[in-house]
Parts: structure tokens; sequence; C-alpha cells
């Protein structure tokens, strides 16, 4: 068990030094550090003593070696754009995204738990059909239309709920601020996490509905039902609590790409977050916020793999006892 | 019986759009007597709808400029006068209009079906593009093996774990930085290309490699080996045709992701420029007159990418089903 934590462990980390080493090859590489620092009348000399104050006369390797000390301890460098340090401007812009995608993922799950289950015990029921059909069309639907849809439903024919924008926010904490305690910022949430987590909740939905369909045709449901239970006993103490590991694996594992995809969610709402950041970060070049960006992505995705490995590993004795045996 | 029919019809609207109908055909039919009837009826019919929205799509980008009333991004032909106009059928639009103009008085159906002509262009090229390095990473991978193998798959697991949308817009930021000089104008359509490329290789390199790893080890490669014929011969004639079939079904679900793709780019202002918009920079424009009540100009660009992605989407599926072996 514990070769198998460090193996992982390892691997984690060697992703996370390849993603470093593409950071790095941006930042360096990809237009000149120093003439992003400097004005036009900058001399020669001064360029020349920049460089040396930077290290950019080192070899490659030391530089890269400098560079991922420097990112382990959260220094990206100075943002381009903005003359700031670029972990300061993500810090500022975590809390909007965090909590868009942490709301739309539970949105995800609770509405696509609910919606497969029903699909799988009346499958052939017209309203089954239709969420089939919904989840065919919002699959297929980018997510930017299905904003551009909702905004123009909610906001501008009916005017019930605030299209652009995160509401009032209040201070919690010394750098972490909420939009979940205001009316305002309630009302705000709502159109971006429903965007954001539509994809995912029928991706789930169509999970559900699969494991499920798959659980009640094996002999423990039927023995179940021998044994006279009640439906409900049987389709969510039985049916549903089985099919609930693969499903809370996918939504863990999906999490990751529903922050990168709040880029898009966040510019249909001009909603403040990290995605905004880094999609001014393309547009105007600004390589230190884009390989900052890259490396936090992937320490989240290799963070989040890894736990639900671990989780696995502990909750499932089958695992354990081949990772012990291997 | 009714289905019979439904089959019976399908087969010749796939034939115009679907690559492999003689392949898809009998597995389609053979899933049919197996399934529950109802259902593959249903689904059959979906996707005869699909290839028909499918086929008059294409149609409309191959032929959009003959269909097209005016060439809208023809500067000369563009009145100011005539923008904000809404469809003919709502009150105060003009009958030279169709489905309306946009903010510069260019004709709304025309601007379409140049936008689809361009978003569908960039996705086939683009998938064209990911598969070719996909094909040859994999048959490299697969049949040189040892160092390079581990390699190209860990370039390709460490990819995986980034969505696609992620690094398109990496390249495309990256890029556009090697390239200060050019103008966005000039550079879009390449960058959208290449970034739509080395977002969607990872598949085809996968499934090739598999397939070539089994078939490296046959006969009929040991003897071309014997014989002495170069690696790269032996690759590309004898090993290539063997295993590209698969290539087929990620071609068709990895369009509709494409076009998905590039819209997103234009959408978020990093692709196409509105001097020659694709849909999404369509959209882009529409969305910002949304608030004036101007549904048109985002309404119709939109509801052609939805018709056209959910459209390859289902007949993506279908072909996948179809060629599966597991499922006849």
């Amino acid at each position: 068990m514990i070769a198998f934590i460090i193996r992982r462990l390892i691997q984690s980390i060697g992703v996370l030094l390849a993603v470093a080493l593409i950071a790095f090859t941006m930042f360096r590489f990809v237009g000149d550090p120093v003439n992003q620092m400097v004005g036009v009348e900058t001399s020669a000399a001064e360029r020349e003593q920049i460089r040396k104050s930077l290290g950019l006369d080192d070899p490659v390797v030391v530089q890269f070696g400098r560079y991922v000390a420097k990112a382990a301890s959260l220094d990206f460098g100075i943002s381009y754009q903005f003359r700031q340090p670029v972990t300061k401007l993500l810090a500022e812009r975590m809390p909007a995204t965090l909590e868009l995608a942490l709301v739309s993922s539970a949105f995800a799950l609770a509405v696509g738990i609910a919606m497969g289950v029903y699909t799988a015990l009346r499958r052939n029921g017209w309203l089954a059909q239709v969420f089939q059909a919904v989840s065919l069309v919002g699959v297929s639907l980018p997510t930017f239309l299905t904003g551009i849809l909702l905004i123009y439903v909610f906001s501008v024919l009916l005017g019930w709920l605030p299209s652009f924008g995160r509401g009032d926010v209040v201070a919690v904490g010394s750098w972490w601020t909420t939009g979940l305690l205001t009316w305002t910022g309630l009302r705000a949430l709502i159109l971006p996490a429903i965007t954001l987590g539509l994809f995912q909740m029928t991706l789930i939905m169509r999970l559900v509905r699969a494991e499920m369909l798959e659980v009640l045709r094996t002999d423990y449901i039927k023995f179940a039902r021998a044994r006279g239970l009640s439906q409900r006993a049987i389709h969510f103490g039985h049916a549903l609590k089985n099919t609930l590991v693969p499903v809370i694996t996918i939504a863990g594992l999906q999490l990751g790409s529903v922050i990168a995809f709040a880029i898009i969610t966040e510019t249909v709402f001009q909603w403040p977050g990290m995605g905004i950041l880094f999609l001014q970060a393309v547009q105007n070049v600004d390589i230190p916020i884009m390989a900052a960006y890259l490396l936090f992505i992937a320490f989240l995705f290799v963070v989040i793999n890894l736990v639900v490995d671990l989780l696995y590993a502990a909750v499932d004795p089958r695992l354990k006892s081949t990772v012990t045996a291997s | 019986m009714p289905f019979t029919t439904g089959e019976k019809a399908e087969s010749p609207a796939e034939a115009a759009s679907a690559p492999a109908p003689a392949e898809g055909a009998p597995g389609l039919v053979a899933r049919l007597k197996d399934n529950d009837l109802v259902a593959s009826f249903l689904a059959s019919k979906m996707t005869m709808v699909a290839a028909v929205v499918t086929v008059v799509l294409v149609a409309a980008a191959l032929f959009a400029p003959w269909i097209a009333p005016t060439d809208p991004f023809d500067p000369a032909k563009v009145d100011l006068l005539d923008s904000h106009l809404p469809p003919r059928w709502v009150e105060g639009g003009e009958a030279r209009f169709l489905l309306g103009t946009d903010d510069q008085g260019r004709d709304l159906f025309s601007a379409v079906l140049y936008g689809l002509r361009v978003s569908l262009l960039i996705g086939a090229l683009g998938v064209a593009f990911a598969a070719a390095i996909g094909i040859t990473l994999g048959l490299v991978a697969g049949y040189v093996g040892g160092r390079v193998d581990a390699v190209i798959m860990r370039i390709a697991d460490v990819q995986l774990t980034f969505p696609a949308i992620l690094i398109a817009l990496l390249v495309d930021g990256v890029v556009h930085a090697l390239l200060k000089g050019a103008s966005r104008e000039d550079t879009a359509f390449g960058v959208l290309v290449l970034s739509i490329g080395l977002s969607f290789w990872v598949q085809y390199a996968r499934t090739i490699r598999g397939s070539t790893l089994v078939e490296k080890n046959k006969d009929y490669i040991q003897a071309a080996r014997l014989v002495g014929l170069s690696p790269v011969l032996i690759m590309m004639r004898h090993v290539l045709p063997n295993v590209v079939g698969p290539v087929l079904v990620i071609l068709t679900i990895n369009l509709g992701l494409a076009v998905i793709t590039e819209a997103t780019l234009s959408f978020l202002g990093v692709g196409l420029p509105p001097t020659q918009p694709s849909l999404g920079t369509l959209i882009r424009i529409g969305q910002q007159f949304l608030f004036s009540g101007e549904w048109w100009i985002v309404a119709f660009p939109g509801v052609t990418l939805a018709g056209l992605v959910l459209a390859v989407n289902l007949l993506g599926d279908w072909l996948r089903d179809a060629l599966n072996p597991k499922l006849r």
C-alpha cells in the first residue's frame, strides 16, 4: 500500500515537472522577458544589467531549476500587463472561480443523479425520454451558446436574474471573498452555475442511468426483491448506493475541467475569476500569467487524481489486495 | 413493418454523407434485428434526420458563394444604413434581407452561410491535421517501440489531463506571441487549424499505437522486414492500411468537437476577426446586441452551429455503434 502511494506520488511529481518545463519554455523563450519589462529608452547596458540580475545568462538547466524552486514557493514573476506579481493577481480571483466551480459541480451532481435515477427507473416514461433528449442536446450545445440562451430568457425577456458580474461580495478572512452570503451574490451565481454545470450534469445523468440499469440486473437486487424489501429501499438503499462510487470519482475528476471550462462561462457572464484573467493574458500575450495558470491547472488535476486514487485504494478492498499483491 | 422502410430509406441518405456506408449498413441491420425494435427505429430515424441536416449544411457551406444573395464581406456592397434590420417576417424587416442584418448592415443569411463555410473548413482541416500528427506518432511509437514509444506516450498522457480547449488557447497565445509582427487577420486561420490539430491528436495516436503493436508481430510484417524493406516503407505501405480503420469513427466524432472548439475560440475573441467571421465570431458580435432586443444577430448563427454539431455528433454516435464489432 505504501509502495503504491509512493509510486503514484513520484508519477504526479513527474507530470508536474513536465508541465513546469513547458511553462518555463514559454516563459523563457516566447518573447524576451527583458524587453517586456523595460521601456524603449532603456540603454543596452541597462538591459544587460537586468539580464544579469534576472539570471538570464545562466545555463538553461540552472534557470529551469530556479523557475521550479520559485514556482514551488508560489512566485511566478510579474505580469507584463498589470506590472503586479502573478500570484497576487491569481489569488485575488481564485475565490470567484472556485465558488462558481464548486456550486456548479454541486448542481450537476444533485440534478444529474436525480435525473439519472429517474430515467433508469422509468425507462419508457415520456419524462425520461425528454431527459434523454435534453442530455443529448446538452452534450452538443457549446457552453457559450447555453449561457447566451439563459441570459436572453432570464435576463432580457423575463428580467429575473442579473446577466453579468458577481453581485455584492463579503470578505471572509484576509484573502477570501464570497458572494454566497449576499442576496445579489446568490442571484448572480445562478445563471453562470447552471451554464457551467450543464455539461457535467448530462454526463452524470448518463452515467447514473447506465450504472443503475447495470446494478438493477444483479443478483443481490433480485435477492433484495425476494426478501420483500420496499421499492424505495431497493432503489435507493441498495441500487443507488452501489452506483455512487464511479459517479463520485467522475465528478471529482471533472472538477479540474470545470475550472478550466470556467474560462468560457466567465467570459459570457463577465464573472471576475481566473478564467477571464487567463483569457486576457492569451489576448495580450502575457506569458507569466499563462504559464502560472497552466501550472495551477496541472497541479489541481494531479492533486485530484491522486486523492481519487488513494480514496479508491482505501475504499475498495479488491483494489487494495491487488495493490499489495503487485 | 414501418421500421423496415425507415431503415431502407436511410441508406441512400447515408451514402451521401457517411464515408463508409458499406460497412455501416449491415451493422445497423443486425442491430435492428437484435435490439428492441422501437428503440432502434427511433435511433435510426434520428440518424436519418441527422444525416439530412449534415448534408444540407455541408452543401450550404460548399455552395455558399452561389446560394448567398450578397457577398457580405465586400465593403463596397455593404451599406451602414441597412444595419440592425430584423428578419423579413418581423415588423420593420425588408424583403432584401431574409434573416435581417447585423450591426454593419451585412445580410445575416449570407454571413451565416459564409461563416458556416469557414467554421466547417477550419474544423475539417484541424481534425485532418490532428489525425495526421496522431497517426504518424502512433505508428512510430507502436512500430519503433522502446524509448521513442515511452516519450511519445508520456507526452500524450500529460496532454490528456488538460481539456482540449485549454491546450488550444495556450497554442493560440504562444503562436501569436511568436508571430508578434503579423496581424491577427492574416494568421488567425492557420493558428486555429494548428491549435485544433495540437489539441486533438492524442486519441489517434493511442488508437493507432494499440493496433500497430498487434499488427507488427504478424507474419506479413516479419516477411516484409526479412525482404529488407525500409521501416518507413513498412509502416506506410503495410502497417498503416491495416490499422487505419478505427480512425474514421474518431474523425467523425472529433469533427463536432473541432467545430465547437473553433467557435469557442472565436467567441472568446482569440479566433477569427470580425472581418472574416466564422459562426463563433458572428455569435460574439451578436451577443453585444442581445440587450437591445436584436436577438436575430446571435440566434441564426447559434442555431446553425448547434444544429451542425448535434447532427455530426449523432452521426458519429451511430457510426461508432454500427462499426463496433461487440454490438454486431
